[in-house]
């Protein structure tokens, strides 16, 4: 009878003292429960490279409620001079809910933003983009130095007769029927 | 002396300020812009440039110049990322290159004969040396493209090369090889550069880039220009005010 109370009381214990750890220590708790490799601090299984995002659906986590539809701009193609979306190297990587992306490392086309060509390569790694780096970036005026991609302020004038005397003009009074006539094949061949 | 012909159907002015000149050396030159014609001209039906995007002529076989010149087309292609373009629709069409390079030239022939003070010109395009008759910089007006009758710039020049580009005359188009449109978002484009045949490569390029081009000149060096848009308002690059004093 008294073993039978002892055992009783050693289990009860015990139960007592599980409880207690849990109600104390939540998250703590839960990652040594959940991890088999008790040694093993980091068990971030994305690309160490990637910035985690908390709406990703393979991120451990990730709040399960949250159903937010994320796209990535990976092609930086325009035909417009003018207009030119480009990624900064800080954004952060956005990974597509739905379909994957093929390993390897891709170069987008060349895009012609105000005075030079900017290109991007992006690298995928396993089916995420893991980095983008620029291949071409606008180089400012005279000095070279990387610009900001804003535009160097030009000089204006309103366009005004003048009435100097003059040896020559220069103007585009004729230009070669030759180059016309190439030019006038090569935009019937353009048209849509 | 002045003389003036139409060659190459493009009138072609030559002034030679220095005293020795003689309608000799005025014929010479003419007679080489019209072997320059006869050589790259797509309209003659013998021109080796004809024969060639016929297929009549093999690459390697090519005269010197036209090799040249091919070779000068790819290096200006580079520069200026495509923009500048001697393709169209499979054929070869060197006019946009050779008639700067034929200025260029003809006042190099010119140098070699011991003149110094004169200007050369094809349609707009002009090579100037020394100084004019009043023993100044060569003044050079750019064209109104509102008023073909009026100038809007007055530049003083020598030693140097001036070209232009537009499409306000009898609805010439220039061709955007990138975009595969006519290139018409401004009205005209003067280039002033160290010889005239680049800056007439870059006026054509840089026309087409539209409103870009001025941009382009500005990050290109030993290069100015001055762009006129459609809201009669230019735009002109950070080294162009020195040409417009005449000192």
């Amino acid at each position: 009878m008294k073993k039978f109370i002892l055992s009783i009381i050693v289990i009860a214990s015990f139960g007592f003292y599980v409880i207690s750890q849990n109600t104390g220590n939540s998250s703590g708790n839960l990652l040594s429960l959940s991890n088999t490799n008790s040694s093993d601090t980091n068990t971030n299984t994305i690309p160490t490279n990637v910035v985690p995002n908390p709406s990703d659906t393979n991120n451990p986590y990730s709040n399960p409620q949250d159903n937010t539809n994320q796209q990535i701009n990976t092609s930086i193609t325009s035909t417009q001079p003018t207009k030119i979306i480009v990624p900064t190297p800080t954004s952060t990587p956005i990974v597509k809910k739905t379909g994957l992306y093929n390993d390897g490392t891709y170069i987008g086309n060349p895009a012609f933003a105000y005075n030079d060509n900017v290109q991007v390569k992006v690298i995928i790694s396993n089916s995420k983009i893991s980095d983008i780096q620029f291949v071409q970036y606008p180089a400012s005026g005279r000095s070279g130095r990387i610009s900001s991609f804003s535009l160097p302020t030009l000089k204006q004038e309103a366009i005004k007769a003048q009435s100097a005397n003059i040896n020559a003009v220069s103007g585009a009074s004729y230009t070669s029927p030759a180059f016309i006539q190439s030019l006038t094949s090569a935009l019937d061949q353009a048209k849509v | 002396m002045k003389q003036s012909r139409t060659i190459m159907s493009m009138p072609v002015t030559i002034e030679i300020v220095d005293s020795n000149a003689t309608t000799k050396i005025f014929e010479e030159i003419f007679n080489y812009l019209i072997s320059v014609d006869e050589q790259f001209s797509t309209f003659k039906k013998n021109s080796e440039i004809t024969l060639f995007n016929e297929g009549k002529i093999d690459s390697k076989d090519l005269s010197d110049d036209m090799k040249k010149i091919f070779n000068l087309s790819k290096d200006i292609k580079n520069r200026t990322n495509g923009f500048f373009d001697i393709t169209y629709n499979d054929k070869i069409d060197t006019s946009g290159l050779v008639k700067g390079w034929a200025i260029y030239n003809a006042s190099l022939i010119l140098h070699q004969k011991g003149f110094k003070n004169f200007y050369v010109e094809i349609a707009g395009d002009i090579e100037v040396s020394g100084l004019n008759n009043e023993g100044q910089k060569w003044a050079i007006g750019i064209r109104n493209p509102f008023n073909k009758s009026e100038n809007v710039k007055i530049v003083y020049l020598s030693d140097i090369g001036i070209a232009t580009s537009g499409t306000y005359e009898n609805g010439n188009h220039i061709y955007n090889p990138i975009e595969k449109r006519a290139a018409d978002e401004i009205e005209s484009l003067t280039v002033i550069g160290p010889n005239v045949y680049e800056a007439d490569c870059l006026a054509t390029a840089c026309f087409a880039m539209g409103a870009n081009g001025i941009y382009f000149l500005e990050k290109t060096p030993g290069f100015e220009g001055y762009m006129i848009d459609h809201n009669k308002i230019a735009t002109f690059t950070s080294g162009f005010e020195k040409y417009i004093n005449n000192i």
